[in-house]
């Protein structure tokens, strides 16, 4: 608002705070139940983001923010003296992309395969189905993966007999990544494809017709009408996930990681917490979370640029 | 005999209905009048589209909810089974023993009680969080309401990552191990509030009005004119939260980690199977007389009881939780 239109609303001086106060008094109630809301987003929301200058101390428990040691940039410098840095950043990288190549397309493949389903009750059946790993905790999803990969599990038992060698589904490096995947898309495929079937309700049917009419086969019908329809739903995903590229879903390898698969399952958000949470390295971890968000920031905003160069709205 | 005729004669007239049918809608396509509906005219092609896609959105589907049926089934299996002839989907011997055993364990029906606490507990205080802060922001006339809705949104984007929250939360708050830590932290979800926010804007203002009127302050409108209209969509919000709490660990692990009998049943699942550090067979005293049951059923017996809740509620999950996510994605 501008100066003149606030005192055109409000007056000046006095009677701004007079009107304020006036206001105020005269639906108090509101302003009241505002208060538990305001002390939550300041507490829990804007606090720690002011905490983050301890990636600048030496921070301990004892002494506090105040009290603690200003140690400028040596927390990021220390990290990439680290050789192991790169590490970190390509399992964090390997796993993104190819959650980005695997799973992202997933739902949008299922979307339109229902999309193109005509009995109605039957649709509603398989999507009952499709949705119900959506809701399940992801400790019980790992939990059933232990439970049927495991060397008592009957995945192993049958691969075993099968092939005569055993595949050790829960500690070999070489398999964690497509066990993630795996388990990513069996969780979530089926829910991602909502926000593509909310899309696809939005195009005007008279456009199939007139294909028919146009002598469109089926394929030609998705590839021509329904895929652009949910063209800009999708920019906008691709837009979403490319600021969260260095986020690996901590909670979920954290559960899947353990000492025989550490080399591939160390990603900055696992490095985070065994060192911040489990070791007590405040101030180091800190500094690496702070990394992560600028350059989360600045993917999101260059993949937002290249959204808009291409016609799309993005993002913002 | 005369009845089998019957059915031959309408099996053909059945037929030749079909047939005139096709006949008639082809006629019509060629003439390129307006079509019907899509998908009468069923080339071959379009027939082999339809039957590949049906049966591999069958095949998926089943392949999304095998895995449950195994570990249901497989949590009856007896010991003997599963040692002998361990490939089954179905076990043929039903027993409940791994059942019994975790019923009778108090560690486990501890860490149900601590999950539904936290769930309802968890959820009741959700609810007034977000009501009470969405409700003065759907006025447009509450002073500093722009300023807010901006420090909302803001909070949406950008966090100070994990450590400066657990520092908060677990030190400078003083709340690690106590039930606090896992119940106030995510007390309002930003998402959702603004979609309540939006809801409230877009209730018709003249019952607000008239209730002022009436004599009524913003709280009793609030408590006897908005919010019994707002039922569906407290349960919905209801709903997200408490499958929220039901299914999340990780506070609990990291801020309860010293507190175990404050444990939620997620965190001693994964204590139990993935760590491998509880051992199943330590969690009941049972009397010498019954025999203990196969760990690996014990196991998926545990999966089911920290499952079933989520399934029981699921119906009224899906149903709501579409609309929402539909509400999120047209608003923005």
């Amino acid at each position: 608002m501008k100066k003149a239109e606030r005192v055109a609303l409000y007056g000046t001086g006095k009677d701004y705070w007079k009107r304020l106060w006036n206001d105020i008094r005269g639906s108090y109630w509101l302003y009241l139940m505002m208060i538990p809301g305001i002390i939550y987003f300041v507490v829990f929301k804007y606090l720690p983001m002011w905490g983050v200058v301890i990636a600048f101390e030496n921070y301990s428990p004892f002494a506090g923010i105040f009290g603690s040691q200003w140690v400028g940039l040596k927390w990021f410098k220390f990290f990439f003296s680290n050789k192991m840095w790169t590490r970190y950043l390509s399992n964090t990288l390997i796993l993104s992309f190819m959650n980005l190549a695997l799973y992202f397309p997933a739902p949008i493949i299922l979307a339109l395969m229902l999309n193109e389903m005509r009995h109605l009750r039957y649709k509603k059946l398989m999507q009952t189905l499709l949705y119900v790993p959506h809701f399940i905790s992801i400790v019980i999803v790992v939990s059933i993966t232990y439970v049927i990969f495991g060397s008592d599990g009957i995945v192993y038992k049958l691969t075993a007999a099968l092939t005569g060698t055993e595949v050790k589904y829960l500690s070999d490096p070489g398999i964690f990544r497509w066990m993630i995947i795996g388990q990513t898309i069996w969780k979530e495929t089926g829910w991602g494809t909502i926000i593509f079937l909310a899309a696809l309700t939005s195009v005007d049917t008279e456009l199939y017709e007139a294909a028919m009419v146009d002598g469109a086969n089926r394929w030609q019908r998705l590839w021509h009408i329904t895929l652009p329809a949910i063209r800009s739903t999708i920019v906008l995903m691709l837009v979403l996930r490319m600021g969260s590229v260095l986020d690996t879903g901590h909670e979920h390898l954290i559960l899947m990681s353990n000492a025989l698969n550490r080399s591939v399952s160390q990603t900055l958000d696992v490095f985070v917490y065994q060192q911040g949470i489990t070791s007590g390295q405040y101030s180091y971890t800190t500094a690496i979370g702070l990394l992560k968000s600028l350059v989360s920031i600045i993917l999101i905003v260059t993949s937002n640029k290249i959204a808009h160069a291409l016609g799309e709205s993005g993002l913002y | 005999m005369s009845e089998l005729n019957n059915n031959i004669v309408t099996s053909e007239d059945k037929d030749k209905a079909i047939v005139t049918e096709k006949r008639v809608f082809k006629d019509t396509s060629n003439m390129k009048i307006s079509s019907g509906p899509v998908g009468q005219t069923a080339s071959l092609g379009s027939r082999m589209f339809d039957f590949i896609n049906y049966a591999l959105i069958t095949l998926i589907a089943f392949t999304t909810i095998l895995p449950f049926i195994y570990i249901v089934g497989a949590s009856f299996a007896t010991e003997y089974e599963l040692t002998v002839r361990p490939m089954f989907l179905w076990p043929q011997d039903m027993s409940l023993d791994a059942y019994k055993y975790v019923f009778s364990s108090n560690k486990l029906m501890q860490g149900f009680g601590n999950s539904v606490f936290i769930t309802v507990v968890g959820t009741i205080i959700n609810l007034f969080f977000t009501v009470s802060f969405a409700y003065p922001l759907s006025k447009k006339k509450v002073r500093g309401r722009n300023f807010l809705l901006n420090m909302v949104i803001i909070s949406m984007f950008f966090s100070g990552g994990m450590i400066p929250g657990y520092l908060l939360i677990s030190n400078w708050l003083g709340m690690k191990g106590s039930y606090w830590s896992v119940l106030i932290p995510g007390a309002i979800s930003a998402y959702n509030m603004m979609i309540v926010k939006n809801f409230f804007a877009g209730l018709p203002q003249e019952l607000e009005e008239s209730a002022h009127i009436d004599g009524c302050n913003d709280l009793m409108t609030l408590i006897k004119i908005v919010l019994p209209l707002s039922l569906p969509v407290l349960a919905t919000f209801g709903l997200f939260y408490a499958v929220g709490h039901w299914n999340s660990y990780f506070s609990a692990m990291i801020y309860l980690s010293n507190a175990r009998d404050k444990w939620p049943l997620q965190v001693m699942l994964r204590e139990i199977i993935i760590t491998a550090t509880m051992n199943p067979g330590d969690l009941a005293m049972m009397d010498p007389n019954f025999q203990e049951p196969p760990a690996q059923s014990v196991k998926m017996a545990v999966i089911v009881v920290s499952t079933v809740p989520i399934m029981c509620v699921y119906p009224f999950l899906q149903k709501y939780f579409v609309k929402g996510v539909m509400v999120g994605a047209l608003k923005g």
